[in-house]
């Protein structure tokens, strides 16, 4: 074991500035913020009433939490069992360490196809390792073809939102980028195409026809893989997802190894939460279940990609690992006052807001600015955590990561155990809680101190110099008392004598 | 070492403070949610799913098995359908007044034949009336999953009430996870501008459901 810090992120090395400065751009963008507070705000409370529906709600998401916690708690006993049920279906089952290996069999089955063009359900997994960058180094083109990824890859932009990776564009930027951008891609897009969002929807519908109609090779994550049966489930709403899973004659699935349910029976809890949860309805219009292949009836060849990039280095962490229950509903981004000012590009990661925050430093490591600030993006205030259907305790996976930020220590990176080394811009922070640890156990001193604040409350000044600026900035310093509460109390005995 | 070796080996280290642990699953997991919401009589159930189907923008008719096949025809009629894809076990008799050209499900049709087609009638496997969702398991009655993808009108028979359960839980104890599912819950739709619903986008933008006594 090394003292020296060995912690490296995991593919892309995130070259983003840290939080607050990603964030402070966004806040002072009027059209992104009115945007984000449209969205967010609509499906709030739509996703209330559509979870107020079942009465059982706290119990389904007591049964999400346990299935995944057991299965992480066997996750190599369910994989192998996942790979025998999916082999005996007829699917071929891959193993990826990292994105480069993903990235690298997804690339070698394509072009052992012949092909070289792909069509693309949205897939967080895919997202995460670069896998259309990737194969376009191959030569291969991916097409997305959820509308907005679709947004997202016309507009050469980045994903702000799991479930909307689109939400930061209005309908009236949406008409402009398909106006401009849909014809060098494929088909162009309408005369006169206005920006109401049925017509964006039907231009779509038009651009993405032709692609689904010729493709031999789609490409797909997936929601849930049942152990038991080695079913894959793929819950959409546009029927894209349709198309790529039945449509081409291979089917190529990248799916995070923490996507792995035991039985078959699992699926009637996660089947209620999760559309409630993403797009507040009662049931998504499309989820397609598929077990390796059928005769005669959609793709004759099925691959498995199992990834963990990072993913075990999460299982290894006691505390963080239940981050790795979420079933990217993406209803903790939606309720977030912090992802609802800043957006999502500021989380400088394809997985933003809360569960982002807690995600990203896992996957990735905390050596880069960004994934050392992402445990900071959060006032803690819990909203996350009451509505996540898995009950992952999001601020207390953030209190955790900030502490490793501070204090180093150990961790698990690229499966090899590292000794972090304590951030280096967290010095004042831990020079005061030091501080804190001899006062609070020095009584005499600690009174002593708060006696001579007391006295010089009117000298106080109303921000920190030096190194606690930064802190400040942001906080107005707590107003020293005239009288310490420890004294007040043995005066008045409490309050007892009347006295005030 | 291969990469699967590596990632359960990395797997089985992470888990290394987890004390071992045999309780069998269905003792860990307490499924004490419910089976299903509320009390519903039978024809209340098909009540709620013919709700919850319109909620979601399907077009609901309800007829006899007498009617069917005169309402299956009109249907076909008012879209102007010149041909409907046929799933080789559909019950000949549903569409025996249509007046359209026939094309059979059938493995050598290209996605671009089927593009041609104008609609598609099918059976279906189970619908969930809470959810206000039909599921197709690619039985004979039903076909593959592409002829109820590709065309642009779907017309879905359900047996009232033989195949209504209430629920999400009810509906996976019916269906076998070795077929191919689709469950559907109103046409094809998306959330991705601004996060609102819209209808219409790549499944068929119309999703009339009968539901047959």
């Amino acid at each position: 074991m090394s003292r020296t810090f060995v912690g490296m992120p995991v593919f892309p090395p995130p070259t983003h500035p840290a939080f607050p400065e990603a964030a402070r751009d966004a806040v002072h963008n009027h059209t992104l913020r009115s945007n984000l507070r449209h969205a967010t705000h609509t499906i709030r409370a739509k996703r209330a009433r559509a979870v107020a529906e079942l009465s059982d709600w706290d119990r389904l998401r007591e049964a999400g939490r346990l299935i995944k916690d057991h299965t992480l708690r066997h996750l190599d006993r369910y994989l192998v069992q996942l790979e025998e049920s999916v082999t005996a279906a007829g699917g071929t089952v891959h193993w990826a360490v990292d994105a480069a290996e993903a990235n690298r069999i997804v690339a070698e089955l394509v072009k052992a196809t012949g092909e070289s063009e792909v069509v693309k359900v949205k897939s967080m997994a895919t997202q995460e390792i670069g896998l259309n960058e990737a194969l376009l180094e191959e030569g291969i083109r991916a097409y997305e073809t959820d509308l907005a990824e679709l947004i997202v890859q016309l507009g050469n932009d980045r994903p702000s939102h799991i479930l909307v990776p689109a939400i930061h564009r209005n309908r009236g930027e949406i008409r402009d980028i398909f106006r401009t951008e849909m014809g060098a891609w494929g088909r162009p897009a309408p005369d006169g195409l206005t920006d109401t969002p049925a017509e964006l929807a039907e231009a779509a519908r038009l651009h993405l026809r032709e692609k689904f109609l010729r493709a031999k090779v789609g490409i797909s994550g997936a929601n849930f893989m049942v152990a038991e049966t080695g079913t894959l489930v793929v819950v959409e709403s546009e029927g894209n997802g349709r198309m790529c899973l039945t449509l081409p004659e291979t089917l190529i699935s990248v799916v995070g190894i923490e996507k792995t349910v035991p039985t078959w029976q699992d699926l009637e809890v996660f089947l209620q939460t999760l559309p409630r949860s993403s797009t507040a309805e009662r049931m998504n219009p499309y989820t397609s279940m598929w077990t390796g292949t059928t005769d005669e009836d959609g793709p004759r060849a099925f691959h498995l990609v199992l990834l963990d990039n990072g993913r075990t280095d999460a299982l290894a962490d006691q505390v963080g690992r239940q981050a790795l229950r979420c079933i990217r509903c993406s209803a903790c981004l939606n309720v977030c006052p912090v992802y609802e000012r800043a957006g999502g590009h500021a989380y400088g990661s394809v997985y933003p807001g809360p569960i982002g925050a807690i995600l990203s430093p896992q996957l990735r490591g905390t050596a880069s600015e960004i994934d050392a600030s992402l445990p900071y993006a959060s006032s803690l205030c819990g909203a996350c955590y009451e509505v996540c259907p898995v009950a992952i305790d999001i601020p207390e996976v953030l209190v955790h990561l900030r502490e490793r930020v501070v204090e180093g220590g150990v961790a698990v990176r690229q499966g090899n155990k590292v000794v972090l080394k304590p951030a280096k811009g967290h010095a004042a922070e831990r020079a005061a809680m030091r501080a804190a640890r001899w006062a609070f156990s020095h009584p005499g001193a600690l009174r002593t101190g708060q006696r001579l604040a007391s006295r010089t409350r009117r000298l106080h000044p109303r921000t920190l110099p030096g190194p606690g600026r930064a802190w400040s900035a942001t906080r107005d310093l707590p107003a020293a008392p005239a009288e310490p509460f420890r004294d007040w109390w043995q005066r008045t005995r409490g309050g007892k004598d009347g006295a005030k | 070492m291969s990469s699967r070796e590596r990632i359960l080996g990395r797997v089985r280290r992470a888990l290394a403070d987890v004390p071992p642990d045999d309780t069998p699953y269905e003792q860990v997991v307490r499924r004490d949610y419910l089976r299903e919401h509320g009390e519903r009589t039978v024809e209340q159930t098909v009540e709620l799913l013919a709700e919850n189907l319109a909620d979601y923008r399907a077009v609901v008719h309800r007829c006899t098995e007498a009617e069917l096949p005169s309402l299956v025809a009109r249907l076909l009629a008012d879209r102007k359908a010149g041909s409907v894809l046929v799933p080789s076990g559909l019950e000949a008799g549903w569409l025996a007044q249509a007046d359209v050209s026939r094309v059979a499900d059938r493995t050598e049709s290209t996605p671009d034949d089927l593009d041609r087609v104008d609609s598609v009638v099918t059976a279906c496997a189970v619908a969930i009336a809470e959810t206000g969702t039909i599921v197709l398991d690619g039985g004979p009655d039903q076909g593959r999953r592409r002829i109820s993808l590709v065309p642009d009108h779907h017309i879905c028979v359900v047996r009232v009430p033989q195949q209504v359960v209430a629920s999400v839980p009810q509906a996976l104890e019916r269906l076998a996870p070795a077929r191919p599912l689709t469950w559907i819950s109103g046409p094809s739709a998306t959330s991705d501008i601004e996060l609102d619903r819209v209808e219409g986008v790549h499944g068929p933008r119309t999703l009339e459901v009968l539901l047959v006594n």
